[in-house]
Formats: structure tokens, sequence, C-alpha cells
């Protein structure tokens, strides 16, 4: 690792008021939460931030439950105690898979929620520090697109960049229309969560909206009654531990056999957070079989781009939303209940 | 302000495979010398900000002065020579630096040991002794939950970490809560009819007492 100053400020305020500049590229400050993807990052020399501010200080650790559904959910709640929480287990299980499927215990016992949004992509041209990359080192090029690019996205990408989001939780929060809270030196604001992310247009180094002193302090989300008929299918090359090839979060309102509402969120295959929000529409009112589910696959991936080595994770999107869809439908919510 | 290491648990007088291999280093293997010393400056760049820390290994509680940089892997073996943690990808893919933070299992080459700062670290070296070995290690050796033994440590901490979740339930179960941590040898079937037999006994001795 470089070298680097390590702060730990005792408030939220403090923090915000002496983190350096984050910029982009991972070349400013950097707060840190549990540190899964930035020390690791930092020893690859990937990110070389000059300071550290620990955020253990901030509190910042709890899920508040409201009224109607509603829950303030504090960015640093790791990962674990969110895949616990009754609040994500029992009434919105997608929020709760998705975290357990991700990573490994261990990792899941220190990272934060809070980083886990942020985390950045696997691209393996990324990482190796070495080859062109425009999110890494801008103008560079992306060795990617003509490159082993089996890993990567279909949806969502450009010229110049197609590295795929490599989070889970954030496409399952993304069906729950959740806002961010952030701070900044200037004060607090509220983000829609959809918003958060910015697709590798222009300029693929920068990932989100967030200000160069900006904090995420928490999460508020509603959850429906019904979203207990919800689920994370994720499909990878070993059975755990391993990132999404393709994901597909789902939550459905039946009426019987007859859809009232979907939605949909896709991981591994785009590269942001992607919510499939035509196929969402094409659903409602449809009766819900075999026939319509691999429909809204196909719907899904309409307008989605492989590029040689990833052309497979078409196909695979398309069943992996058809399983989510047939599985939500089928989770039996009396049963579950009881549990 | 570096604790001087516990010499009882290098076995004192004792010629000891680490011992033997760090002399080596040091007088003979002129390749080996040069290229960790070549390594070391590169990574110790001057500007590094020392922090100090204080953390509690295995129930000693310990003050330090460090570089920023040092991850609680790094402070365990080099500063505190508790080998048995063990470095393996050093990037918290194969789990064989987990130790035990807080009572919580976690990958040590992944934290610094400024963020650990005030906490509790059980190390496998703090887990049992040789006389009287956790049920966790009686059960890896009664089950053959190893071979060559390298990512042992690991498993087991995270094990131990396991069983406190309440996730050792079925085989799927601990498999899928056992995935932080590889095994090159495939000792896989050991190691979870290792970890069934000690969660009964931790099971059986609750419901005793």
């Amino acid at each position: 690792m470089r070298p680097f100053s390590y702060q730990r400020p005792a408030s939220a305020d403090e923090a915000v008021a002496v983190v350096e500049p984050m910029g982009v590229a991972g070349q400013g400050g950097a707060f840190l939460a549990g540190g899964t993807t930035v020390i690791d990052l930092m020893k690859l020399h990937v990110v070389t931030p000059p300071s550290l501010t620990d955020l253990r200080g901030l509190g910042l650790d709890t899920i508040e439950e409201g009224d109607d559904g509603r829950l303030e959910v504090g960015a640093r709640v790791t990962m674990a105690q969110a895949a616990e929480h009754p609040a994500f287990r029992d009434r919105a299980p997608v929020l709760s898979d998705a975290l357990w499927k991700a990573a490994s215990p261990q990792l899941r016992n220190v990272a934060t929620l809070g980083g886990n949004v942020l985390q950045r992509t696997r691209c393996p041209y990324f990482r190796d520090n070495v080859s062109p990359c425009n999110k890494r080192d801008p103008g560079s090029g992306c060795a990617a697109i003509d490159g082993f690019n089996r890993l990567l996205a279909v949806l969502g990408t450009s010229e110049q960049c197609i590295a795929s989001y490599a989070g889970d939780w954030a496409n399952a929060l993304i069906l729950f229309d959740a806002t961010v809270l952030t701070q900044t030196g200037d004060g607090g604001r509220e983000i829609p969560f959809a918003d958060l992310h910015v697709p590798p247009t222009d300029d693929p180094a920068r990932e989100t909206i967030l200000a160069d002193d900006e904090l995420i302090l928490g999460y508020r989300l509603t959850i429906p009654d019904w979203a207990r008929r919800s689920v994370y299918v994720k499909a990878r090359d070993r059975e755990s531990y391993a990132f999404a090839l393709a994901s597909a979060a789902v939550a459905l309102d039946m009426d019987g056999d007859t859809v009232r509402e979907a939605r949909i969120g896709l991981g591994g295959v785009a590269t942001v957070p992607w919510r499939a929000r035509e196929t969402e529409e094409w659903l409602a009112g449809k009766t819900l079989d075999e026939d319509t589910a691999l429909e809204a696959g196909r719907i899904a991936f309409d307008g989605a781009q492989g590029y040689g080595h990833n052309d497979f994770k078409i196909p695979l999107g398309r069943n992996t939303v058809a399983k989510g869809l047939l599985d939500a439908a089928g989770r039996d919510l009396t049963e579950e209940a009881q549990q | 302000m570096t604790s001087p290491s516990d010499t009882s648990r290098q076995g004192g007088a004792r010629v000891t495979r680490r011992g033997l291999l760090k002399g080596s280093a040091a007088s003979g293997v002129a390749a080996i010398g040069s290229y960790r010393a070549e390594a070391q400056a590169a990574d110790e760049t001057p500007g590094g900000e020392t922090v100090d820390v204080t953390l509690t290994i295995n129930g000693r509680e310990q003050a330090f002065s460090l570089d920023a940089r040092t991850t609680l892997l790094d402070l365990l073996r080099e500063e505190q020579d508790l080998t048995g943690t063990k470095v393996g990808c050093n990037h918290g893919q194969c789990g064989a630096c987990t130790v035990l933070l807080d009572g919580t299992r976690i990958n040590s080459c992944l934290t610094l040991a400024a963020m650990a700062d005030g906490s509790e670290v059980t190390t496998i070296e703090g887990l049992g002794t040789p006389d009287e070995l956790h049920p966790m290690q009686q059960a890896f050796i009664e089950n053959d939950g190893f071979q060559c033994g390298y990512c042992t440590p690991g498993q087991i901490m995270s094990a131990v970490g396991l069983v406190a979740e309440g996730h050792a339930g079925d085989e799927a179960e601990i498999r899928e809560y056992m995935s932080g941590n590889l095994c090159r040898c495939g000792a896989y079937k050991g190691i979870v009819e290792a970890i069934r037999q000690a969660r009964d006994e931790t099971r059986e001795r609750m419901e005793a007492t």
C-alpha cells in the first residue's frame, strides 16, 4: 500500500469537514467503513488515497422501523446484520437473500451497507492496474471491449466502458423506491437511490452523483405488505461466494395468478444497478405462467449488447428473470408466515 | 512501543521450522533476502503515518505504535509472532487469515490494525492449548478435517464463528456459511463432519449447564 494518513472523526459533521476531496478514479481521499473494497484495491495500487477517514465513530448502525412499512437503515449496518434483520428477512426476503448470497461470511461481518452500494467493478482490466481502463485511468481506453469480457456487462454499456456493477443488494434495494440520505459540508440531502449511480457514458471514472465530500448516512425505503413474495435469484460460476453472472431481484403483488404489480432488478449484467421498468409495465395484468415469465425475460434484455465472451449472459439473464418471477410467485406466504 | 514477542510461543530455545527459515533468510539465502529487502523498501516509502493502537490479543491487552498501513494480519504475524494465522491470497478471497474480532469472524488481511483499535482479537493460538484443545480443534483432528494444514487455522476460527452465528444447521447450510474458507487439498467433507461434531458438543455442553 502507498502511505496514507488515518483519521477517525467522532461525528458525521466532522467526517465531511476533514475528508480530503474524493475526486474520481480513486486518487483522492476516501471514507473507510468495513474496508473490504478500499483496502483490497489499495493493496493493488488501483486506488491510492492519501488519507482514509474511518467512520467507526459515527454510529449509523441501526435499522429503525416506522409505520406503514417504512424503514430507515443506517449506512454502517453490516451486511450480516441486515441479512438477519426481521424487517428484511421476513417482510422482503429479496433484501435479505441478496445479502447472504453475496461475498463470504467474514466479509459480510464487516462490510457495511453504505460501502456495499459503492463497491467497485470486478472488471479484470480495472483491477490489473496495467491495461487501458477509462474507469481507472480516464482517457486511456478500454481493454475489455475487445478483450476477455466474459464477466462484463451487456446492458448500459458504452464505447468507453463495459464494466459490470458487481453488487447484489443494490439490485434489490432499487425495487423499493429507496432514497439515500447523505451529508456534505453544506448540509444534507435525500437522493433517489435509482439516481445514485451513473452509467459510463462520457466519464466512466465518475460512478455516482456524490460530491467530493459527500457521505452516505443511510437509506429510507418503504416495504409494501406483498413484498414477502420476493426472491433474489443469482446465477454464478460456483454455488457460493462468487459474483453474479446474472441475477434477478423480483417482488410480486399477485391477485391469484394475475400480476397486479411486478418489480424487477437485474445484477451481473449491467453497468449500474438496473431496474427493468418496461418489463414491469408489460407484466401488469398478465396471467403469470412459464410462457409469460420467459417473454418477460426477453423484454428485459431488449437492447442488450454482447461483446463476444459475454454473449451467453443475454440468454442466461432472460432465464434468470423467468426463474425469479416463477420462484417469487411460488413463495407460499402462509407457510413462510408460520416459520 | 511494540511489545516484545512472547518467547514461550516460539518454544523457547527449541529450534522451530519458522526460526530456522528466518535465520536462513537473514544469513545465507541471498536471493530471497535481497528480494525481501527490496519488497519492503518499495512498500515502506517514507511518509507513512504512525498510529497508536491498543488491542487485546488472546486475552492480553497491548499497545502498539504502527505504520497506518499495518493490517491486523501483519501485526499478528510480524509483530507478535502469532504465525498460526496464515497469509493466503491477502485479498479476502481465501479465508486463511480468519480470526475472531470481538467474537466475530473476519479476514484479518483486509482489516487495518487501526480499524480494530480497542477490540479483542482471538487467534488459533488463543483458542486452546496443546494439552487442552478447543472442541473444534479436536473435531478437526478426529474427522480428518485437513491434509496439508495451511488453511486449517482459518477454517477452525471460521467454524467457531459459524457455530456462534447459529448457521451450523444441515450440511448445505454449513457449506454455504463456510464458503469464505478455501481448501486446496479438498478436505471439505472432513471439515463439514468436524463442524457438525463440534456443534453438537457445544450444544450438549450448553444444555448441561
